[in-house]
């Protein structure tokens, strides 16, 4: 099924046998927690407990604890929604457009990729159910649930509800993908295990995996449908978070450009943090020889053409802007690039735009230093973009009588802080408890064909 | 296999009865009581299924009757009285008079509960408007701060008991005071008269607060009845009456009348305004001059010049170097519209008067536009009495005193002096309904009744009467009326209403035909609220009486001589900065400083809320170093109060002004529950002043100063340095200028004239067919018109019932504001308010901007740009920069601004559980009960006029986040008796918006239902239209071509109508006339 080239450097370097891939893998889960695991999980868990301070005023008080007023009505919610959901996009590109375009690179990658794309989704979910005004009766009158209201049923054409499709199809095909991946590993995992418990728990997480030809093939069968279904839905969601601005008559928010654009900047962002967790991660757990400079640079290139795609959709919003001749959405432009949040603005621009072209030097896009620090950039870069759409768009739009300027309050930092517990309690514990590669796919890339040693 | 054998259960088997056949197949062929409705002999009725479905609603229901229900007291009636109908609404005619105000009123009643007022359209004075104070006085009523029985050094007493001192300490009084505001009641000063009878040692002192002293002396003792509808020109010194000067509901009516324009119409009065601050009517002038204070007066003499020339009367030396040119053209359309003028001036000093009242002389107004036959009742306060008294009191020869109805330890120039020295008054009574400022320093209290539940009467100009009936039972059982009170304790044992009824029959009903017995007579006059008399009788007690004497010379007070020479003396320009005491319509004198309504309403020019500020012109801020927002020390005669600068468009330079009936320490709740809390949230929602002091805003009234013993708040030269800290200002309104976009479109009275569609601006969208109108640019297949003929042409042509209810075939409400006659008063903002029990939120909400006035009046101020410019595309060539910073002395516009109800409503689509939805008849509603707050609708709605619950307002009982301190009508006992009952009172987390009152709608359908009628025109009013007293909001049905509203859209003003953002089509409902200027 692989077809390698005799020309291609190796996959995974430092002269791997199969056993050692395995066992490297393998003795995160297995050996007791190391002291630095125990710092960033217990500093996770501070930051979710701090930010869940936050939280509680929201639900005990109400969202007028966030700064949102009665012009700018989503503000920090929805970007740190459309950020979190921007993030969650790599993990199933990775693992999945890559599979079908046979990346072989992905492999070492594609687990902790995945990984985050769930938590990523998890944290983005949580922003629609904070953000409404009453979440205990909006979390489930949201979906097209028979009821007792007469025949009351949702609004088909809200684009909030397409959201509430798009983005459980697709965090549902992404879990099932990414523990699909996982069944072979954790059959791995269970066959070394000592303990009765770990026995007992990763012989259920495994579900039987026998490890017979024929279990191989329907992995492969399973695998490939899923990465068939999943590819669309890497397009589909964030075009889909698009469209509740796209839909809309707000100036700025009024925009056909936005679905590739958003995935562009979906993608952007999404490979961004996975360098970023998976620098930190291949230093933590030793696992420089799994995770190459390649590897890095291969993303790095990613970065630099999404980046520059965006870019390009910034200047075509402008270009539109004023062939439109709509007064409206002229100001609307002009507004961001000199107004009041001008700031926000050039941040974003020099962020998302100009950061990564720093990417076309060789040296920059092969250093880990420069790679992580751009990588953060970039997600900076990324906030800003949502913020700049959401805020500046909203902040001035007809009426002058009601234009206004966005104060976020601590709640609005605090709970953006949450989901940052939230993820890395999350990422940590599965780091943990999971096996953070994918030995069985890893395996399957450490020899090319070529190579008949 | 054949079955042989037979076995049968009964012998109707065997016999194979008709009856049994029926029911054989039956489970249970006999009938089972479970299904009441159904008959037994149908298979559905009395089903297994529907037992076990009755059966499961009956656990469901007696485990949820199980958890706890809050306890809804909802007592039916056990004697339903007369005239009540639980859930409708009566009305009864009133008056409310808080001094200042004067409106003849309806007060919609539910279930005994006044819960709306709207002005009297029977009434000459006010018709059917009204303003923010009288809308909102109702609050009043409710307000938990009013005391609930007399009291004795802040210890209740009974009445019997507190009668018994309070006469044995009269009776030993020699000089007795009586001090009051204006009393226009003629049988309350019969009362006095007895009481002065009974006491003859008692003088009445009467003051105003805003004192229109000189007014009255310069007219000979009167001030006459001003007619503003026959007034071609008018120029106005200062004076505010469209929204404060002398009756500003009449004026604004009367002003309205003479600025309406339609098909046939195309002449309008012309407004010319010179002014300090920015007011509301020189906001609305056709041109307004910036004037300083020390030149305003020098200006009126000029102008006197100007038509002293003409008519050849002595001219005389201004003492001003440079007049604007505006005097020049205003002198010469007065002198064109000879008879057909009125000159107006808020000055109180008497040289000034003297000067206007030649000049409306000259101008041969008197008898024409100013009516001395009629003459105005208001504002009786004579200032020289209420210093008379205050130096009596210091010197120790008042032995006892009765404050009725007035706060002169608050309120007026002798407040310091009255505080320090009232202890050496034996004898002090208040009436006050509070521990107000001078009520803390009395022995007594006596508190009186509030208007709305007691009796009275009101005689606001000679020989216009109307009735002030109660509309509630009094709440507190352990205080009376004020007359009451005094009829007591000068011996006379009748109620007030029989004394009322007595004096009307001797008075009125003796001279009056029209009806044979009293008791008609006075029923009548008790259903209409309004009777105009034969004769005049006002009762004069002693102290006017004595002053009126010495002013009542035919002539006027002062000679035009001595008035000019006195000008030139007393105002000198020193170049320092002139501060003015200005009013404004929201807290006016002072007296409305517990009302929350009032709080939150917006001064209707500067849009800052729960505070006064110094307000600045751009320069002299720059000038002083202050930026917006900080707090300014400012010092004038050794009094200093610290108020955050505001830098307000149209100031004059070198000027500043604060306005007056803010910093009440001693107002009630909404400040005293800031001494109980030291939160910093409870603290921002009502008040802490820049002074630090637990107070709204701060009081200016010790600036007040007396000048040739008149009051004036032209106080001088003011020293105004920064105090180093700030105190944010909260603003409705966040951005002032229009910035040359057509949502208020324009054009002068010339233009109009040419073509009756001068400034409307009609958008074009480029399509593949060309430019079209944006209506015509639809992704649906648009229904052919919107009668009802045409609705029924469509169902039978097939057209989805979808797309044919966009269509509305029996009603389609919808409002037309005519930008005209719209003067910004914001009464409407108040009504709406009562009317759909919007939540007040406090100064931190409106700070983070979150007011929830679900109307709302924004105010454009025109920027350098736009008046230079000729039309708006080379106004924007300036750059938006320039276009965001308001011009030194800007055109200003008012655009009431609420949900437009939006035929293509951009907010319906995108809510995800349909909670807002479209109605047959063109309304926009929402469903509160379905809304679960994504707030998607208030982004994407264009005009920005939802608004979200963003905390629970109401009923919040959580102690940092304590709404109860300033929402108090819908958080504390007595304040909910406010609510209307028909409209829900929205939880936390829910959008609420403009509903068009549908409350209303409905009711009116109902009525008209209920008559075996259509709704006609009329039948319906919404909460704003009805209080309007320009008649700017009209309201009713667009499919009724009868009907008012269609008539201004389709024929009166045609041309004029446009629909706010029109290039978008979402289709509104709501449209607008375009403002005309009767400008060059």
């Amino acid at each position: 099924m692989q077809v390698t080239s005799h020309v291609r450097p190796p996959l995974v370097t430092g002269g791997k046998t199969y056993h050692d891939i395995t066992e490297d893998v393998c003795k995160q889960v297995e050996a007791k927690p190391n002291m630095r695991w125990g710092m960033a999980f217990a500093a996770s868990l501070i930051t979710l407990f701090v930010g869940g301070m936050a939280i509680y005023r929201l639900f005990f008080y109400g969202i007028g604890e966030w700064g949102l007023e009665k012009t700018v009505g989503w503000a920090w919610d929805i970007t740190n929604f459309v950020w979190w959901v921007g993030i969650g996009h790599a993990g199933t590109l990775i693992s999945a457009v890559l599979l079908l375009f046979r990346q072989k690179w992905r492999t070492s990658i594609n687990r902790a990729a995945e990984a985050m794309t769930i938590f990523a989704v998890i944290c983005a979910l949580m922003f629609p159910v904070m953000h409404m005004g009453r979440p205990w009766l909006g979390f489930y009158w949201a979906l097209p649930l028979p009821n007792a209201f007469g025949s009351l049923w949702v609004n088909f054409n809200s684009p909030l509800l397409w959201d509430v499709f798009a983005i459980s199809t697709y965090f549902l095909v992404s879990l099932v993908f990414w523990y699909i991946g996982l069944i072979p590993d954790f059959a791995t995992v269970r066959d070394r295990a000592t303990s009765k418990v770990s026995k007992i728990a990763y012989g259920a997480l495994s579900f039987g995996w026998d490890g017979a030809a024929r279990t191989w093939q329907r992995y492969e069968a399973v695998s490939l449908i899923l990465a068939g279904v999943a590819t669309p839905l890497v397009l589909s969601v964030h075009t889909i978070v698009s469209m509740d601005f796209a839909t809309s008559v707000v100036p700025g928010w009024h925009t056909t450009i936005f679905p590739p654009y958003f995935v562009a900047g979906a993608i952007f962002s999404g490979f961004a943090m996975v360098l970023t967790l998976m620098l930190v991660t291949r230093v933590v757990f030793k696992l420089e020889d799994y995770i190459t400079i390649n590897h890095i640079e291969s993303m790095n290139k990613v970065i630099t053409t999404t980046g520059s795609i965006v870019g390009i959709a910034y200047i075509t919003e402008f270009f539109i802007a004023a062939y439109s001749g709509v007064e409206y959405e002229s100001y609307c432009f002009i507004n961001r690039a000199t107004g009041p949040y001008a700031w926000a603005y050039w941040i974003m621009m020099s962020c998302n735009v100009l950061s990564p072209q720093f990417f076309w030097f060789k040296k920059i896009r092969t250093s880990i230093v420069a790679t992580f620090i751009l990588s953060i950039i970039v997600n900076i870069g990324m906030w800003f973009e949502r913020f700049v759409i959401i805020v500046t768009s909203l902040h001035r739009d007809y009426l002058p009588s009601s234009w206004t300027y966005f104060h976020p309050t601590i709640v609005d930092v605090g709970t953006y802080i949450f989901t940052f517990g939230l993820f890395f309690t999350l990422f940590f514990l599965f780091a943990k408890f999971f096996p953070v590669i994918n030995m069985a796919e890893v395996k399957s890339v450490l020899k090319s064909s070529s190579d008949k040693k | 296999m054949k079955e042989t054998k037979n076995y049968w259960k009964g012998l109707e088997e065997l016999r194979e009865d008709e009856s049994f056949v029926a029911q054989r197949d039956k489970e249970f062929p006999e009938y089972l009581p479970i299904n009441e409705s159904g008959d037994g002999t149908s298979a559905e009725d009395g089903s297994r299924r529907d037992f076990l479905k009755l059966m499961g609603f009956g656990i469901a229901a007696a485990s949820l009757a199980a958890c706890e229900a809050p306890v809804r007291k909802a007592v039916p009636y056990v004697k339903k009285p007369v005239n009540v109908d639980p859930g409708k609404a009566n009305y009864y005619a009133s008056t409310v008079f808080d001094g200042e105000n004067y409106a003849s009123v309806l007060v919609k009643t539910r279930e005994g509960r006044p819960i709306h007022v709207e002005g009297n359209a029977l009434s000459t004075v006010n018709g059917k408007g009204t303003n923010p104070q009288v809308s909102a006085s109702l609050l009043n009523l409710y307000d938990s701060s009013r005391l609930k029985s007399f009291q004795k050094k802040g210890a209740d007493i009974s009445k019997s008991a507190a009668d018994k001192e309070i006469i044995a300490a009269l009776k030993a009084s020699q000089n007795i005071r009586i001090v009051s505001n204006t009393i226009i009641s003629p049988s309350t000063k019969q009362v006095i008269a007895d009481f002065v009878a009974a006491y003859p040692g008692t003088k009445h002192v009467q003051y105003d607060p805003i004192s229109f002293s000189a007014l009255r002396e310069a007219n000979g003792g009167l001030i006459p009845s001003y007619k503003f509808d026959q007034a071609k020109t008018i120029v106005s010194f200062s004076a505010d009456f469209l929204s404060t000067w002398l009756s500003p509901i009449e004026f604004a009516g009367q002003y309205a009348k003479n600025r309406k324009l339609k098909k046939g119409v195309s002449e309008m009065s012309r407004h010319y305004q010179f002014e300090t601050a920015l007011s509301l009517t020189g906001s609305n002038a056709d041109y307004r001059t910036p004037v300083k204070p020390s030149e305003e007066a020098g200006y009126v003499v000029e102008l006197y010049n100007q038509i002293a020339k003409a008519t050849g009367a002595s001219t005389y030396k201004s003492g001003v170097s440079k007049v604007d040119k505006s005097i020049a053209s205003a002198a010469k359309d007065l002198l064109a519209t000879k008879g057909a003028s009125i000159v107006v001036s808020s000055s109180n000093d008497v040289a000034v008067q003297t000067i206007v009242a030649k000049i409306n002389e000259l101008l041969g107004n008197n008898g024409a536009t100013l009516d001395f036959d009629a003459p105005c009742n208001l504002k009786q306060g004579n200032d020289t009495d209420l210093t008379t008294f205050a130096s009596d009191v210091k010197a120790g020869s008042v032995d006892a005193v009765i404050f009725y109805g007035a706060n002169p330890a608050y309120d007026s120039a002798v407040a310091s002096e009255l505080t320090s020295s009232l202890s050496k008054v034996k004898t002090k009574i208040s009436f006050a309904d509070r521990v107000d400022e001078t009520a803390s320093l009395v022995d007594y209290i006596c508190s009186d009744l509030n208007s709305f539940e007691s009796w009275g009467d009101a005689e606001p100009y000679v020989g216009n009467f109307s009735l002030i009936q109660p509309t509630i039972t009094p709440i507190f059982k352990g205080i009376r009326s004020a007359q009451e009170s005094l009829l007591t304790w000068s011996g006379n044992t009748t109620s007030y209403l029989d004394y009322v009824k007595s004096y009307w029959k001797t008075n009125f009903f003796s001279s009056d035909s029209s009806q044979v017995i009293f008791s008609s007579f006075w029923d009548k006059v008790l259903q209409d609220g309004v009777y105009v008399g034969k004769t005049a009788t006002v009762v004069e007690t002693t102290a006017t009486e004595e002053g009126v004497e010495e002013e009542v010379v035919e002539s006027n007070g002062m000679s035009v001589d001595s008035a000019a020479a006195r000008i030139v003396k007393t105002y000198k320009s020193t170049g320092g900065l002139e501060l003015v005491l200005t009013v404004n319509n929201t807290m006016g004198n002072g007296g409305y400083a517990n009302n929350v309504w009032l709080h939150e309403l917006p001064d209707p020019v500067s849009k800052v809320c729960w505070d006064n500020y110094l307000a600045l012109s751009a320069a002299d801020a720059t000038a002083l170093k202050l930026n917006e927002f900080d707090v300014a020390k400012v010092e004038v005669g050794g009094a200093i109060v610290q108020v955050p600068v505001l830098v307000q468009p149209g100031q004059a330079k070198g000027t500043g002004a604060i306005a007056l009936g803010y910093g009440r320490t001693k107002a009630g709740n909404v400040t005293e529950k800031l001494k109980s809390k030291d939160d910093s949230f409870i603290k921002n929602a009502t008040g802490v002043n820049a002074s630090g002091e637990n107070a709204i805003g701060a009081n200016v009234y010790p600036f007040a100063k007396v000048i040739n013993g008149n009051v004036s708040f032209v106080v001088g030269d003011a020293n105004v340095t920064n105090a180093g800290t700030t105190h944010q200002l909260a603003r409705t309104q966040t951005h002032q200028t229009i910035m040359a976009r057509a949502v208020v479109q324009e054009a002068t009275l010339a233009e109009y004239k040419a073509s009756p569609d001068a400034g409307r601006v009609y958008p074009l969208i480029h399509t593949s067919k060309g430019a079209q109108k944006p209506n015509e640019v639809d992704i649906w297949a648009a229904p052919a018109s919107s009668t009802k003929a045409e609705y029924e042409e469509n169902k039978k042509n097939g057209v989805s019932e979808e797309v044919v209810t966009h269509v509305h075939p029996n009603h389609h409400w919808g409002l037309v504001i005519d930008l005209n006659s719209c003067i910004g008063c914001s009464a409407c903002t108040v009504s709406c308010h009562v009317e759909n029990n919007v939540p007040v939120v406090g100064k931190d909400e409106v700070l983070r901007k979150r007011d929830m006035h679900w109307l709302r009046i924004d105010r454009y101020y025109a920027s350098q740009p736009e008046l230079d410019a000729d039309n708006k595309t080379d106004a924007k060539k300036a750059g938006y920069q320039a276009l965001e910073t308001p011009a030194y002395n800007p055109e200003v516009v008012f655009q009431p601004m609420m949900c437009q109800h939006c035929n293509h409503a951009p907010c319906e689509t995108v809510c995800p559980v349909a909670a807002t939805t479209h109605s047959s008849e063109g309304l926009n509603q929402m469903a509160y009960n379905r809304c679960i707050g994504t707030r998607y609708c208030a982004n994407n709605c264009p005009f920005k006029v939802r608004r979200f619950n963003w905390f629970n307002y109401s009923d919040n009982g959580v102690s940092d986040r304590e709404f109860g301190a300033v929402n108090t009508p819908s958080n504390d006992d007595l304040g909910k008796m406010v609510l209307n009952p028909d409209v829900t009172v929205r939880a936390r987390g829910v959008m609420e918006k403009c509903s068009m009152c549908v409350q209303r709608i409905q009711a009116g359908k109902l009525e008209a239902k209920a008559n075996g009628r259509k709704v006609q025109d009329g039948d319906v009013v919404t909460a704003c239209a009805s209080v309007c007293p320009t008649e700017a909001i009209v309201f009713g049905d667009m499919n009724d071509p009868k009907s008012r509203i269609s008539q201004v859209m389709t024929e009166e003003n045609k041309d004029r109508n446009f629909q706010v953002l029109e290039e978008i089509n979402v289709k509104p409902n709501v449209s607008y006339l375009t403002k005309i200027r009767n400008k060059a």
